[in-house]
């Protein structure tokens, strides 16, 4: 049971990481474009728009790492 | 060969090789200050075990799991990874998190393996096995983790086996030349670029993945397989328009701090 509990541990640090949201963020783009393809949008449009929400929501979550980090250390 | 196929074993080659330098770095100290016979034997160990975890992985991910549910599957996950690897590249050279440094990590090693306390295991010194062992295993599972995902989806596993196994032989090689960490290779950069990989073949194959669940099975993105080096391009540009965007202000030290977040 040990093991097992190690390797899960690896295999979710490997996965999600230091930072949850990133894979949240993903999972959530995914669904977007799951729902917009199923509501008959064009497979180009959904590929091409999920992936350009997918950059633009990793780049709000690191601005606002940084800007929390460096709120907290008073710079 | 084909391009794609370059590309397959160039993207395995380069990832492998980041974390082989990091895994050969803790062998190295454990070789060194507690004897080569145990150090070589906990990487030998781990060695097997994730040769024997590739092969499994790969044959019951071919056999047992449809190749739409595989790329949304295996493209969701490589996405969510490589965006990791990506973040803390930009938190690197936007000086918010400190740089590796295979030195520092050598010093660390060899410290905690001088004082640590003598005892065997199957005849080999306990702490150099272990240590070992555990550290070509992690860094180790990373490797398979891309091998076989990229493998896998691309319908060619030995290929991107061939290029995880190089790299190993390569750093392997190296480490008996030099003798001492490969802290000269640019393993921040390469980090970056293997971020810069995974997140391409990430978005491009869970995007591609979910619409050919219900698609006639043609690619699902303008210009096909070209689509990747567009993806791969506009990635790069995106990361390094948050790098100039976020970076530090020029009077702040240099020396980086940590927000938060190991590794």
């Amino acid at each position: 049971m040990n093991i097992l509990a190690a390797v899960w541990r690896v295999v979710v640090d490997l996965v999600v990481g230091d930072d949850p949201r990133i894979a949240v963020a993903v999972v959530l783009t995914l669904s977007v474009a799951a729902g917009t393809f199923l509501a008959g949008v064009a497979a180009a449009v959904v590929t091409v728009g999920g992936a350009v929400l997918v950059a633009v929501i990793f780049g709000v979550l690191l601005a606002v790492e940084i800007r929390r980090s460096v709120a907290g250390r008073g710079e | 060969m084909s391009p794609a196929a370059w590309g397959l074993l160039l993207s395995t080659f380069v990832a492998a090789f980041v974390e082989c330098v990091e895994a050969l770095t803790i062998v190295l100290a454990m070789g060194v200050t507690r004897g080569w016979r145990s150090a070589l034997a906990g990487a030998a160990t781990a060695l097997v075990g994730l040769s024997l975890l590739t092969a499994l992985a790969g044959v019951a991910l071919v056999r047992f799991v449809s190749p739409a549910v595989l790329q949304l599957g295996v493209g969701a996950l490589l996405l969510i990874f490589g965006l990791q690897w990506l973040r803390k590249a930009v938190l690197r050279s936007t000086g918010h998190k400190s740089l590796h440094d295979e030195e520092i990590e050598y010093a660390e090693q060899t410290s905690a393996a001088q004082t640590a306390p003598a005892a065997t295991i199957f005849g080999f010194d306990a702490f150099a096995f272990v240590v070992s062992l555990k550290g070509v295993l992690l860094e180790g599972f990373e490797v398979v983790f891309i091998v076989v995902t990229f493998g896998v989806n691309a319908h060619n596993l030995p290929l991107a086996a061939v290029g995880g196994g190089a790299a190993a032989v390569v750093v392997v090689l190296a480490g008996l030349v030099l003798h001492r960490p490969l802290s000269a290779v640019p393993e921040n950069s390469l980090k970056y670029v293997v971020g810069l990989l995974l997140a391409t073949f990430g978005t491009f194959w869970s995007l591609e993945g979910l619409t050919s669940l219900t698609g006639d099975g043609t690619s699902s993105w303008p210009g096909g397989d070209w689509a990747l080096l567009a993806l791969l391009a506009a990635w790069a540009l995106w990361t390094q328009l948050l790098i100039r965007l976020l970076r530090r202000p020029a009077e702040q030290p240099r020396t980086a701090t940590r927000v938060g977040v190991a590794g």
